[in-house]
């Protein structure tokens, strides 16, 4: 007995419901909790120093970021001579040594060694500040694990201490806060901590060990053995290959081709060629080929 | 024309029927070539459709910290999570299906257009998915996919660092758009009819069965 439009409609609705459940009960889905500033400064405070130090040097990933971060005509993604990435304009904007490291320090009253640090280095030229910060910076570089207990003696003024004094900050949970305080009570922006967070190098070790990197075609997994965004395999192809792999403007120019080939995709039956593959790979015989053989 | 035919109400009723009679827009009846089973995955796409509908529900009544404390929230998440890969998975064999059987023939090219971009919204819709987990993949997913849209100067306003922002876009803003395209999507189907096969050299000889003669199968 055949069934109804409406009874295969349920039926099909039921055993997608079904496959569904089975699916959720067999499989779950991922949690991996969230890194928090004070889990990072814990876990990998060499790392968190050297970031910290970045920051206040402004030569971290943020800080050299350009648009819509910080205002810096010479940074940014081109596509071809378009400076899209510039087009947007700063609107999110961000002073890495302010925002990550003098303003949430500024708000320790208690701590007179770290008052006088803060006063001394606020009162310091630009050029002092940055021979400091780039000084303490190639010294972590070179010191073995970049622990700042074993960097060499130099002159880095104030900056070992306050580095420091923003490591025991995050240890307690109180960068977390401050990092998104920023703007008054209710907070949804979360673009300060993680910014910070990416600039370091914990986030990524931890992707990294769940194979989620820029070349494990990491966009389009997710934690554990899980499917992930299995729908963006074309995005995520081009960052595995050249020229895309190698190039300074690889998400401009991933993102222009995906553009093109979705325009592509939405206007197919107007594209020539491209509309005819179907009449001529056959395909539709295998789809129809009980119309086919019955109308024999 | 008379006061009640110069009504709004009257002159949209009757275009809606002159468009879409209440048979073509809700048959009981296809032709015999629907029996294929590629057909079945418009409906199944549907059917995902209203399952990540139903369990997103869920989770937006309970609020978007609640699966990580809770069995049953975890579990909802799963089932949210299982059924848009469902969804996808289902969606993208329907995309192929209808791209070999080139049905955008027979003025259906509008019907392939909502189906396509339906798809890419549904991407889009499900990456800010992926963001408002609030654990350890939204943020790497957010610090990486950041970087592609900075790069083409948008990410100020799709900023998928700002948590509030991708949540409203997730719950609101795109499934708004994309429940507009797949009723869309599903209208002209319903006003176009399902694509005929080629009239190639087998079916050139025979007319194709139309509804009502044909046999009662899903569309």
């Amino acid at each position: 007995m055949s069934m109804t439009t409406r009874e295969r409609r349920s039926a099909v609705l039921g055993v997608i419901t079904l496959l569904t459940v089975v699916l959720a009960v067999v499989f779950g889905s991922p949690d991996k909790h969230a890194i928090s500033l004070a889990e990072w400064a814990r876990n990998a405070p060499n790392d968190f120093v050297t970031t910290a130090v970045a920051e206040l040097d402004g030569s971290s990933g943020t800080a050299t970021y350009g648009a819509p971060y910080v205002n810096d005509p010479t940074a940014g993604q081109k596509l071809g001579p378009l400076p899209l990435q510039r087009f947007g304009g700063v609107r999110e904007p961000v002073d890495t040594a302010q925002d990550f490291v003098i303003g949430p320090l500024s708000t320790v009253t208690s701590d007179p060694a770290l008052r006088s640090a803060l006063a001394r280095y606020q009162g310091a030229s630009d050029d002092q500040r940055k021979a400091w910060t780039g000084a303490y910076a190639d010294a972590l570089g070179k010191a073995p694990d970049n622990d700042p207990a074993k960097v060499a003696t130099g002159d880095y003024g104030p900056v070992p201490l306050l580095a420091g004094r923003l490591l025991d900050l995050a240890r307690s949970g109180g960068l977390d806060g401050q990092l998104l305080s920023s703007g008054g009570f209710y907070q949804t922006d979360y673009a300060k901590p993680l910014l910070f967070i990416a600039d370091g190098t914990y986030l990524e070790d931890q992707a990294r060990a769940e194979h989620l990197g820029g070349d494990q075609w990491g966009m389009m997994n997710e934690t554990g053995g899980y499917p992930g965004q299995a729908w963006l395999w074309l995005y995520t192809f081009w960052y595995q290959i050249p020229p895309f792999s190698s190039s300074d403007n690889a998400d401009a120019l991933v993102w222009a081709l995906m553009m093109v080939l979705s325009l592509a995709l939405v206007l197919l039956p107007f594209i020539p060629g491209l509309r005819s593959i179907p009449r001529a790979t056959r395909v539709y015989r295998l789809i129809w080929r009980e119309h086919y053989r019955t109308n024999r | 024309m008379t006061t009640e035919e110069r009504m709004w109400t009257a002159r949209l009723r009757n275009r809606a029927t002159r468009a879409l009679p209440p048979d073509q827009l809700l048959p009981d009846r296809q032709p015999a070539y629907v029996a294929s089973w590629i057909y079945v995955f418009g409906v199944a796409t549907l059917a995902a459709l209203l399952v990540v509908l139903v369990s997103g529900g869920i989770l937006a009544l309970e609020g978007p910290q609640w699966y990580h404390g809770s069995p049953q929230g975890h579990f909802v998440n799963s089932l949210h999570l299982w059924s848009v890969e469902l969804f996808f998975f289902t969606m993208v064999i329907h995309l192929w299906g209808k791209f070999f059987m080139a049905a955008w023939r027979g003025h259906r090219a509008m019907t392939w257009v909502t189906g396509a971009i339906a798809f890419l919204g549904s991407i889009g819709t499900a990456f800010t998915g992926y963001l408002v987990q609030s654990n350890f993949d939204s943020q790497w997913i957010s610090t990486q996919a950041k970087d592609g849209l900075n790069s083409v100067g948008v990410g100020a306003w799709f900023n998928v660092l700002n948590y509030g922002q991708m949540l409203l876009f997730h719950v609101v803003l795109f499934p708004l758009v994309l429940g507009f395209l797949v009723i869309w999507h599903v209208l002209l189907v319903r006003r176009r009819g399902v694509v005929p096969p080629f009239a190639d050299e087998a079916a050139a000889a025979t007319p194709v069965p139309q509804a009502p003669q044909g046999e009662e199968v899903a569309s």
